[in-house]
């Protein structure tokens, strides 16, 4: 039970810098310029890498033959286990620098509090994955004050992406039971601690780049149990297409 | 000479196939080599970023490298330590900036060049220190781009990563 819960939350931690990842992908060579263009696709080969790592350590959990390409590319809709804000579409840069805020303040405090999980794999790959979101969040931080405290149109665009996209936020602390199960044995962080940190850092980084959270939201859940939005449904069409295609290829 | 020393002598020859000056054991990849029962070697290495596309490359090339010296090797990929900019050998520096990507700075003057202040970083080609930051993220992900305001020349940063 212990393994099969291990490789679970090891998952919901992989599953959604993969989806993120994915969507940062689609952006290659449609970036609005060419230096925002690298930096997205450069995120989102960091965040690859910090996914191949977590599913390595999933495929020796679970020891059952499966292998890091069977879990990213294999798996039905259901079992991913990502957040729902990640498989939100690249609607224009605005909603990309707001997706990609709102999940960098989350990924940060979430890395510097699994540097003390009691898992050892866990805790190395959050030691090694923390320097390159410092750097992410370093991005959408800047873009996100440059929206927002810029012209009237990127203003009302960034505010306008932030309205649609707060709704999702939250998904990222919604306690799932393996998160629970994860927090009771030391591996994970509390969720409800990182979640009061969250706001806080949001709303600060917000009120500098002039833009409003929404008050009285009703909050979105469910991607973490699988239940996700009709995005990833196309999503997945495009990331599984070779492997649906062309079984067990290799390149 | 110990087999091990000899070992990491071979692989001086063994580089990063994105910075091909840099040498992996001045890159401060090699974290480690272990003899093993059966006459063959364990080499440990540790990525430079997490999503490093070279790493496989460079697994592939050490075993390549060690067999022409009839020495079996096998490559692991380790975690930990986690991998920081201090790890490259002032040769390694050296030949950073003799290909044209200035070495990394200390963490502050890093933080500092990266926040846009000039005057941090110095050109590879004129010596300038008039320089300005372009883009954060430049053509791999362990690399800034910079522009010199002297020489116009376009040249890459190594990012200090710590």
């Amino acid at each position: 039970m212990s393994k099969e819960n291990l490789k679970n939350y090891i998952l919901v931690l992989g599953d959604s810098s993969m989806i993120l990842g994915q969507r940062l992908g689609e952006l290659c060579g449609h970036g609005p310029e060419l230096e925002t263009d690298i930096a997205l696709t450069n995120i989102s080969l960091d965040l690859f890498g910090q996914v191949r790592n977590y599913f390595q350590y999933a495929a020796d959990v679970a020891d059952d033959g499966c292998t890091e390409d069977d879990l990213a590319m294999l798996r039905l809709e259901r079992d991913y286990k990502n957040a729902l804000l990640v498989e939100q579409p690249n609607t224009d840069f605005a909603f990309v620098i707001a997706r990609q805020f709102f999940y960098d303040v989350y990924h940060k405090l979430m890395m510097a509090a699994l540097v003390n999980s009691k898992d050892r794999t866990l805790s190395a790959i959050a030691q090694k994955s923390i320097k390159e979101v410092r750097y992410h969040k370093d991005f959408s931080s800047t873009w996100m004050k440059r929206l927002g405290d810029g012209t009237g149109e990127s203003h009302e665009r960034l505010q306008f992406a932030v309205n649609e996209l707060w709704r999702f936020a939250m998904d990222l602390f919604y306690e799932t039971d393996v998160e629970k199960w994860a927090a009771k044995e030391g591996i994970a962080p509390d969720l409800k601690a990182l979640k009061k940190e969250y706001i806080k850092e949001v709303k600060a980084l917000c009120e500098e780049a002039k833009i409003n959270i929404p008050e009285d939201e009703v909050f979105q859940y469910g991607g973490k149990e699988g239940r996700h939005s009709e995005y990833m449904g196309f999503i997945l069409a495009e990331f599984q297409y070779m492997q649906r295609t062309f079984p067990n290829m290799k390149w | 000479m110990t087999a091990i020393d000899n070992i990491k002598n071979i692989l001086q020859a063994v580089s990063d196939p994105e910075i091909p000056v840099l040498s992996i054991m001045d890159m401060g990849i090699v974290r480690e080599v272990e003899s093993r029962d059966d006459g063959s070697y364990l080499i440990y290495i540790i990525p430079t970023y997490s999503g490093c596309p070279a790493m496989d490359t460079i697994a592939d090339d050490i075993v390549a490298e060690l067999s022409k010296a009839d020495i079996k090797a096998e490559v692991k990929q380790i975690l930990s330590p986690a991998w920081t900019t201090d790890m490259i050998t002032e040769k390694g520096r050296q030949a950073l900036e003799d290909y044209g990507i200035a070495a990394p700075l200390e963490a502050d003057m890093d933080k500092a060049a990266l926040k846009g202040e000039s005057n941090k970083v110095q050109c590879t080609n004129c010596g300038s220190k008039n320089t300005k930051m372009i883009s954060k993220f430049g053509s791999t992900p362990c690399k800034a781009l910079f522009r010199c305001n002297d020489c116009s020349e376009p040249f890459d940063y190594f990012k200090c990563f710590k």
